[in-house]
């Protein structure tokens, strides 16, 4: 493999996940997990807005996630994309509130300001942008970051932007199971058919690959991106609050605090299981204690629907794979959750061989990420992914039905041209509904956008022929272009997302985000000065005391008080350059001060 | 419009080899997607965009032999309208009409239907694997002829087999939504 990874400076690979996050690159040993500042591979996915407004992520947010958690927000990912409706449900487990007007972007209540989704996606990628530039010593302004392979068109747009608003130029968004693939195909195998499971915190996967000399070429994808560890803990954590509540008499579900000690307590149970054939959820709490032991039989037992719901996907998706079971070569564990063992004899049952679960779960996706990156970048140059869509693009036609353009597991980039005519004399405008499912009725698929195509040439009805084109990129997003075909010209179209920000959102936030680093900025530089301004006040304090002060003309003692007043009356302001003025002034007035000190010292 | 059989760079034939097809669309892949262009300039990268959508829709289109078929007819100029494919081919008049009494039965409730459905299904699938093999036999005769007619006979097996691959689809759809006893089929 020739590489040159100095020629377009660092591109790093992200694994934006729904518990933790990771960031990597690759260099000429192979792709590598940056560590953050405590040394950790793994940024939890968690963002904590503190009482002064500082923002905190990573592993002491998830500290905070106890102490106040009604200003902490984790899992957000599964809120990427989404319509309140569709995650009211799951909502009432979460200890942060919607803010009022989240009718098609979600508001999250942190204190008194107000977040979107995406904005608290890019405080995390903000860390790890952080965490790569630590470790390069130099600024890291490019990404490919990782999405679930069954994200729909609004859940991707959704990651894109928080990629901008953190300061990312997203150069591509990958498929987490095809870059599992690809850091697979790296290590062990270079040709044949391969399964990627991947059970996440929030989402699961499933994708069939074919490997060729290099070519990762996707066959079929499927998956629930509402799916994954989180629904186990919130199980456990329903019967362990009913437990409580026959225990010892007391609804805990509002106690936002006791929630988050228990759901702790549950994860660990939980994570132990794993390894373990029996653990215990043990919680201490304002001075009463429970605890329950779980086995792993039992475990199964309440897993399983969970589990089960996994395999209809698989079933589906070796369909669409046009390849018999018996063809599949190896399938890869991916996510922490396939750490479980039920969940390892399920996949074997269905695939009827051994999972291959030598890679670390949790750190192979951002590994691909890296390795993707790195296919950007040029460096490596004998590999590539060819992903597919997971989703059918389709477009209501009369009576609510969906007319299919693109169907599902195509390969991106992927097109679809379709003409259009005016109903009505004189129409100069059409208005074209972009669904994406797989259903036949409009209402039964997810809604994208409705594109509004301006400027038609006021003829009668049926006449104008108006060619749109749908074209999905290789991050399985979709634009839209309309030429009329009569005049040639091309069309403008107005983008009314049905789900998510639109541009102008976006480009506001990445405005905000950029005042928010330069107030933190400033405030930072202010509390440095004050800091400065306590030492030196302190020094001047114990100075007058010294034998050397009294030693002073009285007009040197005026100067120094004066000095000392005037510093404290600038102490509390926002400008760090007035403080850092006067405390120069206190500086120079006390020069000789000092001097003489230092003498008295050497005499 | 690129032409798919251009941009593979094969003859305009309809009896392919997908071996060689999969070779040419993984070498072209190579040299067109647009993670081949990411350090290059904006023009250069939306072309890109072009020319590989263009390919994986040409490879969608050129591996599937029906896709490929009514690709051929549409570059060549025949109209192969939705139109046609409603109407009843006349020699299945009278099955078709049988066919959906029985059809409507079944969505009444009577299972009493069911055996006729499921045989049913089982001449029409035979159909279709009839009009599988007459399409076959007429690639063959017009990749050797390149004759107009042999297309205008293709067109009227590929009608006729959607016809039948549409009701095929619908007696599965109504035998499987009325299920009786729900059977544990996992």
């Amino acid at each position: 493999m020739e590489i040159d990874f100095t020629s377009s400076g660092h591109i790093v690979g992200i694994d934006l996940g729904t518990t933790n996050s990771l960031v990597a690159f690759m260099d000429l040993t192979g792709p590598r997990i940056i560590p953050g500042a405590d040394g950790d591979k793994l940024v939890p996915s968690v963002v904590s807005i503190a009482q002064g407004g500082e923002v905190v992520v990573g592993n002491p947010a998830r500290e905070l996630l106890i102490t106040q958690p009604e200003r902490t927000v984790y899992s957000v990912k599964r809120l990427m994309g989404r319509g309140i409706e569709d995650v009211a449900e799951e909502l009432k487990l979460f200890p942060f509130r919607i803010a009022s007007g989240s009718e098609s972007v979600i508001q999250l209540q942190l204190g008194d300001r107000t977040f979107t989704p995406p904005e608290i996606s890019a405080l995390v990628l903000r860390q790890l942008k952080q965490n790569a530039e630590d470790y390069f010593g130099v600024p890291v302004d490019k990404a490919v970051i990782t999405v679930p392979a069954y994200f729909n068109d609004a859940q991707r747009q959704a990651t894109k932007d928080a990629g901008r608003i953190a300061g990312l130029e997203v150069l591509r968004l990958v498929n987490e199971p095809t870059a599992a693939a690809l850091a697979y195909g790296l290590d062990k195998r270079e040709n044949g058919i391969v399964a990627v499971y991947d059970l996440g915190g929030g989402t699961f996967d499933i994708s069939i690959l074919k490997l060729h000399d290099g070519i990762f070429e996707v066959l079929a994808t499927n998956g629930d991106t509402h799916l994954g560890g989180d629904d186990i803990d919130n199980l456990l954590l329903r019967i362990a609050l009913e437990d409580v509540a026959s225990e010892w008499g007391q609804d805990l579900s509002a106690d936002s605090e006791g929630v988050q000690r228990l759901r702790r307590a549950v994860i660990q149970a939980k994570e132990r299981l794993s390894f373990v054939p029996a653990a215990a959820i043990e919680l201490e709490y304002h001075g009463k204690k429970y605890e329950r032991e779980i086995n792993r039989e039992l475990f199964d037992k309440l897993i399983t629907p969970i589990v089960n719901r996994t395999l209809g996907p698989c079933r589906d998706c070796i369909k669409d794979a046009g390849v018999a079971v018996e063809q599949i070569d190896e399938v890869v564990m991916v996510g922490g959750s396939t750490r479980i063992p039920l969940v390892r004899s399920a996949v074997e049952n269905l695939f009827r061989s051994k999972p291959h679960t030598e890679l670390n779960p949790d750190e192979v996706v951002a590994l691909g990420a890296a390795v993707q990156a790195a296919i950007l970048s040029g460096a490596v140059d004998n590999k590539l992914l060819l992903d597919v869509t997971p989703l059918s693009l389709g477009i209501e036609t009369m009576g609510g039905v969906v007319s299919k353009l693109i169907h599902r597991n195509s390969t991106i980039p992927a097109s679809a041209t379709e003409n259009f005519t005016t109903g009505v004399d004189g129409q100069t405008n059409v208005l074209i509904h972009v669904v994406q499912g797989e259903r036949e009725l409009v209402k039964d698929n997810r809604s994208l956008a409705r594109f509004d195509l301006k400027g038609i040439d006021p003829v009668p009805a049926g006449l104008a022929r108006i060619e749109v084109r749908f074209l999905i990129d290789a991050n399985g997003i979709l634009s839209v272009t309309a030429r009329d075909q009569r005049t040639g010209k091309e069309h403008s179209v107005e983008v009314k997302p049905s789900y998510g920000l639109t541009d102008e959102q976006v480009e506001k936030m990445i405005q905000e985000s950029f005042e928010k680093a330069e107030q933190d900025f400033a405030e930072r530089q202010v509390r440095e000065q004050r800091v400065e301004a306590d030492a030196i006040l302190l020094a001047v304090e114990k100075a007058r005391r010294h034998d050397a002060y009294f030693e002073l003309a009285d007009d040197e003692r005026a100067a120094i008080d004066k000095s000392i007043n005037e510093l404290l009356l600038v102490y509390n302001s926002d400008d760090h350059h007035l403080i850092a003025a006067k405390i120069e002034q206190v500086n120079q007035a006390t020069i000789k001060l000092a001097e003489n000190m230092l003498k008295g010292t050497q005499t | 419009m690129t032409d798919y059989y251009e941009l593979f760079g094969i003859t305009r034939s309809l009896s392919l080899s997908l071996d060689d097809l999969q070779k040419r669309f993984y070498e072209l892949s190579r040299q067109l997607h647009p993670d081949r262009f990411m350090q290059k300039p904006e023009a250069e990268r939306a072309r890109a965009l072009d020319m590989s959508s263009a390919l994986n829709d040409g490879y969608r289109t050129l591996k599937d032999p029906i896709k490929r078929a009514q690709y051929l007819l549409s570059v060549e100029g025949f109209d192969i309208g939705e139109q046609r494919s409603k109407d009843v081919p006349p020699e299945l008049l009278e099955e078709v009409f049988e066919l959906n009494m029985a059809l409507e039965e079944m969505r009444g409730g009577d299972d009493s239907a069911r055996p006729q459905l499921e045989q049913a299904e089982k001449n029409f699938a035979g159909m279709l694997a009839a009009s599988d093999q007459q399409l076959i036999d007429l690639f063959v005769k017009y990749d050797v002829s390149q004759s107009r007619e042999i297309l205008t006979q293709i067109r009227n097996v590929l009608n006729r087999r959607k016809y039948i691959f549409n009701l095929v689809s619908e007696v599965q759809r109504t035998l499987e939504t009325s299920h009786q006893q729900p059977t544990t089929s996992n």
